[in-house]
């Protein structure tokens, strides 16, 4: 049997990814609990998932006050939730991103994928556009201003059927400077300062006030999202090798790249839609990602879920602890990381070529 | 597995690049695609393996129009290992090989023991076991190829296409990657610049220039200096090597340089 030692090796190797995720969900229940603990009021950790319970479980009781509940239960939980969830997603959309345009510098912020969301954010909010989807006309604005700026980045890049790496990252960034542009221009026109206010959180990011029910469209999304590209995840590693390959290795790229393009949109449209313009999680948390567990996307995408998520907790614990009582928005955190990642990245890799 | 082109054009932006094409590939023939750079061989091929849709005219394997196949269809039928090209992103040798079984599995399937042994055989064939776990782009352009062909083999194909698979190789990769393809008994069509190399190892050849079938032909019946005078603009020199039977072609430059360059130009 000479087929024994690479059976070996791919036993360790599924070993090593299992004590991955497995530390990663102990270290995802560990940051839950502390980032929940964190803030004006230190509630200690027991007291954290007791009061989580008795949400749940009415039957559980305790001698804790009703303003523990209050800030336990409907402040600090549902946002570090949806910290979780929209670092998580923005995470995904990087990996499908990348292998889409097969570069590693692509990422929602970069490609203007995340302005295009917040244009049509803001346009909602100034001019009430869609407002028969009630609620979710927010959500829906920035999901169309998302799939637009994507159409528009990607076969402005496109030539003759070939995706330049150069091309393509030169109009993601003036695609992206455009829409910021339109969406800075519709905020000082909006005059009103509360309308101006609102427009601006767009433009950084951020998850204050944020309620059980801003989590539901981006949990939704992302639960069909991220169930979707896990059964696809043989045609993204042949996407990632090169267009024509995944074609020959029986790929129907012409759909499937419709398809990616739907659910990178909806994912990212959705988590603006809550979150504002969130930059530079897609581009480094795929990243970190590969070097940990390289670039098979069976083990890409629910290491990246994790760690992204995992990030963005402890960036939004940093924005609402380091001046605290006041906030930093959110996108000052990831960029002050994020951006001497992307340094690094150009230099070490040769990245843009 | 046979395959039949048939009055074959293609064109882009109204410019004609493949003209009236007709060719055929028998079972279990190798057969050769040459012609300058530029001639549309690449083309010829692109069309062939479904990645360029003609403007009219048909391809048929086995009996079928390619384009009536879907995509997973024409991948289980036929492989392609097309010139390497550079890529950011890191895959092991094995996952590599791995990829020829998409097209033989379905939306819920995992890979089985019986794809990873499929993989393993096909490494071994082509002397790459022991690379499995290495990571792909480390290695050196004959070892990728080689894996190429691995992906290829595991694909379980019947009809192989491979577009200039010797260029950038050293010439001792060379002759090892068409031995070990001509070794695999499977239908193949290749498009290769080096015509010493298409003498030694295709039973046919088409010679194509300017997006047409110039000539066809045995290696023996075509390769004459007449021809390669017209197509590749170069005198040449024809012997049989007396140890092994093969054509030898040794190229001169005749009427001085740039004599038949300049007649060329547009």
């Amino acid at each position: 049997m000479t087929n024994l030692i690479p059976k070996q090796l791919r036993k360790n190797k599924q070993q090593r990814y299992k004590l991955l995720m497995v530390a990663m969900v102990v270290i995802l229940l560990v940051s839950l609990t502390l980032a929940v603990m964190i803030g004006p009021v230190l509630i200690p950790p027991l007291r954290v998932w007791q009061i989580a319970l008795s949400q749940v479980f009415p039957n559980v009781t305790g001698d804790w006050t009703q303003a523990q509940v209050q800030i336990v239960w409907l402040i600090r939980f549902p946002r570090v939730l949806l910290a979780f969830f929209v670092g998580a997603g923005l995470s995904v959309v990087g990996v499908i991103m990348q292998a889409l345009v097969r570069n590693p510098l692509a990422d929602p912020f970069i490609l203007g994928i995340s302005s295009g969301a917040s244009v049509g954010a803001v346009l909602v909010i100034l001019f009430g556009i869609f407002s028969f989807f009630g609620v979710y006309a927010l959500s829906f604005g920035a999901f169309l201003g998302a799939l637009l700026a994507f159409f528009v980045v990607f076969f402005l890049a496109r030539r003759q059927g070939h995706l330049s790496s150069t091309r393509l990252i030169l109009i993601g960034v003036a695609v992206s400077s455009l829409f910021e542009a339109v969406t800075s221009f519709l905020a000082i026109k909006a005059g009103s300062g509360e309308a101006t206010r609102r427009v601006l959180f767009w433009l950084l990011g951020g998850l204050s006030g944020t309620t059980w029910t801003d989590l539901i469209l981006p949990v939704l999304a992302l639960f069909l999202g991220i169930g979707y590209l896990l059964l696809q995840t043989r045609s993204l590693n042949a996407l990632l090798i090169g267009e024509e390959t995944a074609r020959t290795l029986g790929t129907d790229t012409d759909r499937f790249r419709k398809q990616l393009f739907f659910v990178t949109s909806l994912l990212t449209g959705v988590i603006v839609a809550v979150s504002g313009v969130i930059g530079f999680v897609g581009l480094m948390i795929p990243h970190s990602v590969r070097f940990l567990v390289g670039s098979d996307h069976r083990r890409v995408l629910p290491v990246s879920l994790l760690l992204g998520g995992i990030f963005l907790i402890w960036a939004d614990v940093l924005a609402r602890t380091i001046v605290a009582p006041e906030e930093l928005p959110i996108g000052i955190i990831t960029a002050l990381f994020g951006a001497p990642f992307f340094i690094w990245l150009m230099q070490a890799k040769g990245g843009g070529k | 597995m046979k395959l039949e082109v048939k009055q074959l054009s293609w064109s882009i932006e109204g410019k004609q690049i493949l003209h009236d094409i007709n060719l055929q590939v028998l079972s279990g023939e190798f057969v050769g695609l040459i012609g300058p750079n530029g001639s549309g061989k690449s083309t010829l091929l692109r069309c062939m393996y479904r990645v360029l849709k003609p403007d009219s005219g048909l391809i048929i394997l086995n009996g079928k129009n390619i384009w009536h196949l879907s995509a997973r269809e024409m991948a289980q039928a036929t492989a392609v290992v097309l010139q390497e090209a550079s890529t950011d992103f890191d895959f092991t040798v094995a996952e590599m090989v791995l990829m020829g079984r998409n097209a033989h599995q379905g939306l819920f399937d995992r890979e089985t023991e019986k794809d990873h042994s499929i993989v393993f055989d096909a490494l071994v064939q082509v002397g790459m076991n022991d690379f499995a776990e290495r990571s792909f782009i480390s290695l050196s352009g004959g070892e990728k190829q080689r894996v190429l062909i691995a992906r290829a083999i595991a694909q379980q194909a019947r009809f192989l296409i491979l577009d200039e698979p010797t260029n950038h190789l050293d010439i001792r990769y060379q002759l090892e990657l068409l031995e070990l393809v001509k070794g695999l008994g499977v239908t193949t069509i290749a498009a290769l610049h080096d015509l010493n190399l298409a003498a030694s190892y295709c039973d046919r050849i088409y010679v194509v220039n300017n997006g047409t079938i110039k000539a066809v032909g045995t290696p023996q019946d075509l390769l004459q200096p007449a021809l390669i005078r017209e197509v590749f603009g170069v005198g040449s020199t024809i012997e049989t090597d007396p140890n092994n039977g093969k054509l030898h072609i040794s190229f001169f430059l005749d009427g001085g340089i740039g004599s038949k360059r300049n007649s060329l130009a547009p």
